[in-house]
């Protein structure tokens, strides 16, 4: 068995302890350590993230991308924070300084404190929790908070408009969210990420595809990603929450968007794609970073796609999304697949076999006939609504002078 | 010492400090902050007590729900943010008096009473307190009845603040 | 292991904290404030008491859960009529609100 980092972790204890440090505080450093290791790895990782994120968009418009620094352009990120560092760092005269200084902080930390419960690998997590997936949806809240603090100490109109559409955003595209990692939960009978990965022998995807497409929409929504990008739409309110950050503490809070952006991925990956495993991976345990990079690099992708080809949505229009739709659906998926699961393990289907994935998948898929229709007779009745001739001005229509 | 007890006193400290900013604090918007770090407080202290369920769903609650909607609404009703005129109403010498009174007696009575030494039983690992949580929430011996009552008041808010709030033209 | 003590003391303080801000403050939100950390006081109390007394009978952290589900009900009402009340008299301070009816 493969396992560098931990054969790295044990002999680090036992010099240490060898050094006359109690077992406490050998503990309490390896896991500064880890921290710091971790922390470490995906803040590097978000370095490259600005030249993928770059390439892709290039690609998708039809363009080559950076191709100057170094090769394929991989030097251009570390221009760019280089460019960031040396910039003017202006705090606005009416803002509060504390809070204002604070934001950006605390929107890059809350992205990182989501690595702690993502399992890496069988043998390496960070903190196990038992609910660890409730704590994501914690931490995310906490993520809310600062954006709203940096909208308000900017005092700036347009960053106070994003930071109140970013609440109204974020407090409704939560209820969805919390209502489909349910799902999982219910397939794993656990709220440990960890148990999450390892009970998806099957990925969870094929036996929970909406709740799969309803958690990454939610997430989309909680990024702050076109479509849902209305935080910071740059034709209405010029670049919203952050218009008055320069410099590096702009920087932070473009590094936390992208990071974000990758972290939803690994989550992703890690509840509904079976997070490190991957062929070998039980042989040599330092595959499974490789498969779980991969897994939220392909999301991490689709969330960029998703950005490039849509254009934004409408406020109302998002908040109806939410509520009129996403919700419903979202209560309905997690009630049927928890009738579903007590009825299966009643005939004897043992969770986490193929005909359980299988018939959870049926059931899925009924769900989505049954919505794909109600949605087309919606569509009907709301095509004749338009269609239908009516004056181009008139008091009736207009809804101004109706009291 | 131990080290737990330490960590409980700087927690306890920080929970109380942010407190007294979050009823003495001239802008609002500070209070709410304040108000938001002494929830966090709580919730490190329930961690303390091993009921880790609890602490998160405190931030999901407190901090992901109610302090961000006490910021919105401060947000709306704007210019008394930053008002100008007294925070504290006319009373607040008998508020202050009445507060400290109350502590005192509280004090008082709870070091009086005989079981304040009590020693925290162990909990067994294999004791899911997560898992007990959610039986004892839904099972009928338990408290479903409880449970469903929150479940009315909640929806019985829900309707309430949307008429409440419902601008009527 | 923490003493049970320290932590009643704790909710005790915390609990007079809240009520200050409770009655001395003008503004409505304001005290709203003062009511969650009034709430957070109680559930420490019943959380405390529940791992030193009975930590294998849930109950303290059932009415734990049930006093949150109370605390949002009561800010979501709770904001709405202060939002509907600004709206009528463009103040939202305790002591100006004084008519029953308007």
């Amino acid at each position: 068995m493969f396992d560098p980092i931990n054969a790295i972790a044990q002999w680090l204890a036992k010099l240490l302890a060898g050094w006359g440090l109690s077992s406490g505080l050998v503990n309490l450093i390896l896991t500064l350590l880890g921290v710091v290791v971790v922390a470490s790895f995906v803040l590097i990782v978000d370095i490259f993230l600005v030249w993928v994120e770059r390439k892709v968009v290039a690609r998708f418009q039809d363009r080559l991308g950076p191709n100057r620094l170094g090769p394929f352009g991989l030097i251009q990120p570390l221009a760019d924070i280089i460019k960031l560092l040396i910039k003017e760092d202006i705090t606005p005269v009416g803002a509060d300084k504390v809070v204002y200084n604070l934001a950006p902080i605390l929107a890059l930390a809350t992205v990182l404190m989501l690595w702690a419960v993502i399992p890496f690998a069988p043998t390496m997590l960070g903190a196990d929790l038992n609910v660890g997936v409730l704590y994501i949806v914690a931490v995310g809240a906490v993520g809310t908070l600062g954006i709203i603090m940096a909208g308000w100490a900017s005092n700036n109109k347009y960053a106070l408009l994003g930071a109140m559409r970013t609440v109204a955003l974020t407090i409704a595209y939560e209820v969805p969210m919390v209502i489909s990692l349910l799902v999982p939960v219910i397939l794993a009978r656990s709220m440990s990420i960890h148990q999450i990965v390892n009970m998806q022998t099957i990925w969870y995807i094929v036996a929970a595809p909406l709740a799969a497409a309803i958690f990454l929409i939610s997430a989309i929504a909680e990024l702050g990603r076109a479509p849902f990008d209305l935080a910071e739409a740059e034709s209405e309110i010029v670049a919203g929450f952050h218009i008055e950050y320069t410099g590096m503490k702009f920087g932070l809070f473009y590094a936390g968007e992208l990071l974000h952006a990758l972290t939803m991925g690994a989550l992703f990956a890690s509840l509904f794609m079976g997070g490190w495993r991957g062929p070998f991976v039980e042989q040599a345990p330092i595959l499974g970073v490789l498969y779980l990079f991969l897994k939220a690099m392909f999301i991490y992708w689709v969330i960029m796609w998703v950005k490039y080809s849509l254009p934004r949505v409408r406020i109302d229009h998002m908040l109806n999304f939410n509520w009129k739709f996403l919700t419903p659906l979202a209560l309905a998926v997690v009630m049927l697949t928890a009738l579903a699961d007590k009825a299966l393990v009643e005939f004897g289907v043992s969770a986490g076999s193929l005909s359980y994935s299988l018939s959870m998948l049926a059931v899925n898929l009924l769900i989505g006939w049954i919505t794909l229709s109600l949605l087309r007779s919606y569509a009907r009745i709301e095509r004749r609504r338009v269609a239908a001739p009516r004056p181009a001005a008139s008091p009736e229509y207009s809804g101004v002078a109706k009291s | 010492m131990t080290p737990l007890q330490i960590i409980f006193i700087l927690v306890a400290a920080m929970t109380l400090g942010a407190g007294l900013m979050v009823v003495t604090a001239r802008n609002l918007v500070h209070s709410a902050l304040w108000l938001i770090l002494a929830l966090f407080g709580v919730a490190i202290v329930y961690v303390l007590l091993q009921a880790g369920f609890l602490a998160v769903v405190q931030v999901v609650i407190y901090i992901g729900a109610i302090a961000i909607l006490m910021i919105f609404a401060i947000m709306l009703t704007r210019n008394i943010a930053t008002e100008s005129g007294p925070r504290f109403s006319e009373n607040w010498s008998w508020a202050l008096v009445i507060a400290l009174v109350l502590f005192g007696t509280l004090a008082w009575m709870l070091s009086g009473w005989e079981g304040i030494a009590a020693q925290a039983p162990a909990i067994s690992p294999r004791f899911d307190t997560v898992r007990e949580l959610g039986l004892a929430l839904v099972s009928p011996d338990g408290f479903v009845l409880a449970f469903e009552v929150a479940s009315v008041l909640l929806l019985a808010a829900l309707i309430g603040a949307l008429v409440i709030a419902w601008d009527r033209r | 292991m923490i003493p049970l003590s320290w932590l009643l003391f704790f909710a005790a303080a915390l609990f007079c904290i809240g009520l200050y801000g409770v009655l001395a403050r003008k503004n409505a939100i304001a005290i709203l404030m003062g009511i969650e950390l009034m709430l957070n006081a109680v559930n420490v109390n019943l959380v405390a008491f529940w791992r030193y007394r009975t930590p294998e009978i849930m109950a303290g952290q059932v009415f734990a859960v049930i006093v949150f589900a109370v605390a949002a009900a009561e800010v979501a009402v709770g904001l709405a009529l202060f939002i509907s009340v600004y709206r009528r008299r463009k103040t939202i301070a305790a002591d100006e609100i004084d008519m029953m009816k308007w």
